[in-house]
């Protein structure tokens, strides 16, 4: 690759410019849908689903060409692709998930839907970003769509209170950012990944301005994916959004930081692994034993999911941490996992919801095998999967993770991560005791206007998706590990 | 051609899922037609893939075909793959055809059960299992199907789970029996497969072929023995075989398929298909040698006394696996698994005419309540004669020849097993013609039982005359001298090893004889009853109560083995676990909880705050960036 060159090749973003095309589109049938009446209301959704999916085929398709382009700002190869694909999985399922919740929440389902495609372009371009500026544009194209996704129920004060909180916190990690990005920029003379890490080989950088900056940095996706102490305010924006929302938010948010995560420290500065590792490391620690501590008292099962987030981001960033590719590519499997089982999970959570309430509390599921015992068997699968018991695809993410920790020297991370499963299994399996041994009350019933179709489809994508890379893991790591080839062949 | 191999499974699988969805809504001769028409459909494709086989030049029989990377993790691969060859053509061959002939009879033998889609959807699930440890290339799908006709087996075995009875007492018990006796023996074969990978970096068999001359004799000699234990749980064997005639809880067509003709055998067939491992040391074929011999000679001496006609079959069954893991340890490999081909046929012909019987007197088998059946059931005597006689050796049939290639071996290469095998093989004689004259000829000793007793239909006749007619003819398949089936295994197995003559010649000579005295000595003991038979079995009346009591060997292994472990269970659940874990796990899980409880109160709501956790954070890494790493 020669940096002097000035590319214009669109490969790397046509993923990205085949959602945008589509938010346009549905943005502009929309304007045919003022009352949300029109027959197109009914249509919208549809139509984003497509458009995610012809997105999902041409990532697929691009596999296997690795690219660079726009001067070495974006980059197409295979776990870019694999990112894409983890993030439209994501969408697709929320979209799915919405078609009945969302006309509840807010009529305007057309600026909804253009919005999710929106974001979802932005966390891939997080993901095929290999500039810092690039890496920015494309954090706040998705911030600021998630901003607005949380406040959706414009009535609903918990809503609100959730949509303020993180756009405050947001624009403080943001400001961290690019505090961070300025800093770096000034120790090494450049933004670019690979540039960087020229820099950094030849000893040119700074290194105090150098220490300032990705500590800043390392706040900013801190925030992002919600590692402690930047993790704050999860559980009240994940409680206040609308289900959906939260639902894409847990999967599409931690993906696409991760993904930039692994590419800035595994591109831009590889040589000073040892000084950020233990870093990383410390974080994940603390990660995970808060989260997995915090959820074990939760009676809202969103802020259950909330803190179980925050320790499945301590459990990948054990991954990272080493930065091995067995570790990104075990992160990226245990992101593509987290994905259809925590879809799942809210999906069930949004049965369980009643009326304009946006939450359910967990003595909801008490007894539900006797009265849907279909509906417990799915949400069985997920949190066998989510606490990490074979053959669930939960397994194999953390097995991936903790055995690159172990292979790159970092057996007490692995160690300390496997104790942190041990306290998650108990209240995943917690709630699988109180589905099937405890006696149904008042309270357990789905409500009939949250069942439908889509939903119903919804979940039964993820509860196969969840067995089938449990027991075929390789139908994903062939797909991603084409990609670290790739990786080789770049540099 | 050989890409369809898929469809070899695909036919079970989809009977399988068929009847597990749908049966509910279908009756029981549809669920059976399914189910046999399945196993049929893979009985075509097991032949097809043989025609494909022999249309290839002898060392070009070896086709793997690969679906997909099952599991790789750093340096371990395990395809999802199928080894086509000439052995796993030949046991597919008869896995699928004496499976279908058994998914046949019992449309008609289970005609009054309840749970008939339960019992063939078990069944169906069998054959998909069986089919892939004989069909996987490496040793992980092996296990795989291995674990999954121990499965099966558990959950036939235990079909009347609700039942109980003087001579099995609880059926579930049968099957826990199995499972747990099993386990022994798989945990074997998991040490042999770890060693295998460890020692080789392959559990690919094909590679493992190749790169088996590296290995230290010791080490072969630990994983042979490693996988000899395996092979003593699922093919019966001493110290392992107690299961077996337990196992006879079952069904009867369960116990003619899996415990007789085709489960059982894996032992001897993981014998073979591992023989590249077994060259390399004497120490541990001769150990499998003489525990295969030492086997076949007990179980014969208990199954000369039982009185229930399905134990008999099961001890007969335990003593024939014997012979055949003899010839496996004397790397014999074409003789066992000759005798593993005939043995199924006539085995199984024996299960189900007895099962006949069974049906007819609505599951009575002890054979001194029987008597004089052959006038009410012909084809049913017929056929069970035809099958008593090649178990008995009788010249021409197919036992005859396949034990005779067993006992030449034995003959050429150590006089004392036989001499073991001689006796044990005269003791066969005595007691399948035992079962025969007891059972159906002379006078009905209970006319209560006889009177209603008719032969079954044609859609359990029918298969019992294409069975006998194998048991008759089935010895063609590897004739001495002629040895069609050992040539045929030559690229699996290698050159034969030419026996002289003389031996040859004189090894039939003595079979031929002890077969004849054999049935001689039954006929004069229990059929005309002459003096000096009588004389005979009193001069061995020491030995009967002990064969009667079966040696007394589980009373053996109650008290040395399932005592001693009961009253460590019971110390554990009594004490250990609700005193010492519970105590120390509720103390850990109430000290989490508080601490759960502590952090969710750091979580207050206000924005200043979340603001400060991040200032805390960025002040905190930047502490060590600048002061601890610089």
């Amino acid at each position: 690759m020669n940096s002097a060159d000035l590319q214009l090749n669109l490969y790397p973003v046509l993923p990205e410019l085949l959602m945008v095309a589509t938010a346009a589109v549905v943005m502009i049938l929309d304007i045919f849908n003022r009352k949300g009446k029109a027959p197109t209301s009914m249509f919208l959704p549809w139509f984003a689903l497509v458009g995610i999916l012809v997105t999902a085929a041409v990532s697929i398709w691009l596999i296997g060409q690795p690219i660079s382009s726009f001067q070495g700002m974006a980059i197409n190869d295979a776990r870019a692709q694999a990112l894409n694909l983890v993030v439209l999985a994501g969408a697709a399922l929320t979209v799915l998930l919405s078609i009945r919740y969302i006309p509840n929440v807010n009529r305007q389902t057309g600026e909804y839907y253009a919005l999710i495609l929106l974001v979802s372009t932005g966390m891939m371009a997080m993901g095929s970003a290999t500039d810092l500026m690039a890496l920015f544009l494309a954090l706040e194209t998705f911030s600021l769509g998630l901003y607005i996704l949380a406040g959706l129920s414009r009535t609903d004060r918990r809503s609100n209170e959730a949509a303020m909180k993180y756009f405050l916190l947001g624009a403080f990690a943001s400001a961290f950012f690019v505090y961070g990005a300025a800093y770096v920029y000034g120790a090494t003379g450049s933004t670019r990944f690979d540039l960087i890490a020229n820099a950094l080989f030849d000893g040119k950088a700074d290194p105090s301005l150098l220490a300032i900056g990705v500590t800043l940095l390392i706040a900013g996706f801190g925030f992002k994916v919600s590692l402690v102490p930047f993790h704050m305010w999860t559980p009240d924006v994940y409680q206040g959004s609308p289900t959906p929302v939260t639902a894409f938010m847990s999967v599409g948010t931690k993906a696409a930081a991760f993904a930039a995560f692994y590419r800035l420290f595994a591109f831009a500065l590889p040589s000073e692994q040892a000084s950020w590792g233990p870093v990383l490391g410390a974080l994940a620690i603390l990660t995970m034993t808060l989260g997995n501590l915090a959820a074990l008292r939760q009676s809202s099962l969103k802020r259950l999911l909330a803190y179980s987030s925050i320790a499945h981001a301590g459990y990948i960033l054990v991954g990272l941490a080493t930065a091995t590719s067995a570790g990104i590519d075990g992160a990226l499997f245990y992101l593509i996992s987290y994905a259809f089982m925590n879809m799942g999970a809210f999906a069930v959570i949004i049965l369980l919801e009643r009326q304009g309430e946006m939450d359910a509390l967990g003595n909801r599921l008490n007894g539900l095998a006797r009265r849907h015992p279909q509906v417990a068997m799915l949400m069985s699968i997920f949190m066998f999967s989510l606490a990490g018991v074979p053959p669930f695809a939960g397994f194999f993410g953390k097995f991936f993770v903790f055995a690159a920790a172990v292979s790159g020297g970092y057996s007490w991370l692995a160690a300390v991560a496997m104790l942190n499963s041990a306290i998650g299994a108990y209240y995943y399996l917690r709630i699988i005791v109180n589905m099937y041994f405890a006696e149904p009350t008042e309270e357990t019933r789905i409500e009939p206007q949250q069942a439908s179709i889509p939903l119903a489809f919804a979940l039964g994508v993820s509860a196969v998706f969840t067995v089938a890379l449990g027991v075929l893991p390789s139908l994903w790591t062939n797909l991603v590990q084409s990609g670290a080839l790739n990786l080789v062949a770049m540099r | 051609m050989f890409d369809l191999v898929w469809l070899l499974f695909a036919f079970p699988a989809l009977g399988a899922l068929i009847i597990l969805f749908a049966g509910r809504w279908m009756s029981q001769k549809v669920v059976g037609w399914i189910a046999s028409l399945a196993v049929v459909g893979s009985f075509v494709v097991s032949v097809l893939l043989w025609l494909g086989l022999l249309a290839l030049p002898a060392e070009e029989r070896s086709v793997t075909v690969h679906w997909w990377d099952w599991i790789t993790i750093a340096d371990f691969h395990a395809p999802a793959a199928v080894l086509i060859d000439p052995l796993s053509v030949v046991m597919a061959m008869v896995v699928t055809g004496v499976g279908a002939l058994i998914h046949i009879y019992s449309i008609g033998y289970m005609d009054h059960e309840p749970r008939y889609q339960r019992y063939f959807f078990y069944l169906n699930f069998f054959i998909l299992a069986m089919l892939t440890l004989v069909m996987s290339n490496n040793f992980l799908g092996m296990f795989v199907g291995w674990e999954g006709v121990g499965l099966a087996s558990f959950l036939l075995i235990g079909f009347w789970f609700d039942k109980r009875d003087d001579l099995y007492g609880w059926y579930a018990d049968c099957g826990k029996k199995a499972f747990i006796v099993n386990r022994v023996g798989d945990f074997g074969m998991i040490l042999a497969m770890i060693l295998v990978w460890s020692t080789l970096g392959t559990v690919v068999f094909t590679e493992l072929n190749e790169a088996a001359h590296h290995l230290a004799p010791a080490t072969a000699t630990l994983i042979c023995l490693l996988l000899l234990l395996g092979a003593t749980g699922k093919s019966a064997q001493i110290p392992l075989y107690v299961w077996l005639p337990d196992a006879m809880a079952g069904p009867t067509p369960v116990s003619a398929l899996i415990h007789a003709a085709t489960m059982v055998t894996a032992g001897v067939y993981m014998i073979i298909r591992t023989n590249a491992l077994w060259h390399l040391t004497v120490d541990a074929g001769l150990v499998t040698a003489w525990i295969g011999m030492l086997t076949a000679l007990l179980a014969a001496s208990i199954a000369i006394v039982q009185t229930d006609l399905k134990k008999i079959l099961a001890y007969s069954t335990v003593s024939q696996l014997g012979f055949m893991i003899a010839a496996a340890g004397l790397a014999a490999y074409g003789a066992a698994l000759f005798h593993l081909v005939t043995h199924a046929f006539f085995k199984a012909l024996l299960f189900l005419a007895a099962g006949s019987v069974m049906h007819a007197t609505h599951g009575v088998l002890d054979i001194n309540r029987l008597g004089g059946l052959r006038e009410k059931m012909p084809t049913t005597y017929r056929t069970f004669l035809v099958g008593a006689a090649a178990l008995a050796g009788i010249p021409l049939l197919s036992g005859f020849f396949s034990k005779d290639a067993i006992l030449v071996v034995e003959l050429q290469k150590n006089l004392a097993l036989y001499l073991v095998g001689v006796v044990t093989a005269l003791l066969t004689a005595i007691y399948s013609f035992r079962a025969v004259f007891v059972t159906f000829h002379g006078q009905p000793r209970d006319q209560h039982l006889y009177d209603p007793v008719h032969e079954s239909g044609p859609i359990m006749t029918v298969p019992l005359w294409i069975l006998a007619a194998l048991s008759i003819v089935g010895g063609v398949i590897n004739l001495p001298f002629v040895l069609t089936l050992e040539h045929w295994l030559e690229p699996v197995i290698g050159e034969h090893e030419k026996i002289p003559l003389v031996l040859e010649l004189l090894g039939i000579t003595i079979s031929i004889v002890v077969a004849v005295l054999g049935v001689l000595t039954a006929r004069a003991l229990y059929l005309t009853q002459e003096g000096w038979a009588k004389q005979l079995a009193q001069s061995f009346a020491i030995l009967r109560r002990p064969a009667e009591n079966k040696w007394w060997v589980d009373e053996i292994y109650d008290f040395l083995i399932v005592r001693p472990l009961k009253g460590l269970a019971d110390w554990f659940a009594g004490f250990f676990d609700p005193k010492v874990i519970d105590g120390a796990v509720n103390g850990v899980g109430a000290a989490l909880n508080d601490a759960g409880e502590a952090v969710r109160k750091l979580q207050n709501g206000a924005i200043p705050a979340y603001a400060l956790s991040i200032l805390v954070g960025v002040v905190a890494v930047l502490f060590y960036f600048l002061f601890f790493v610089g």
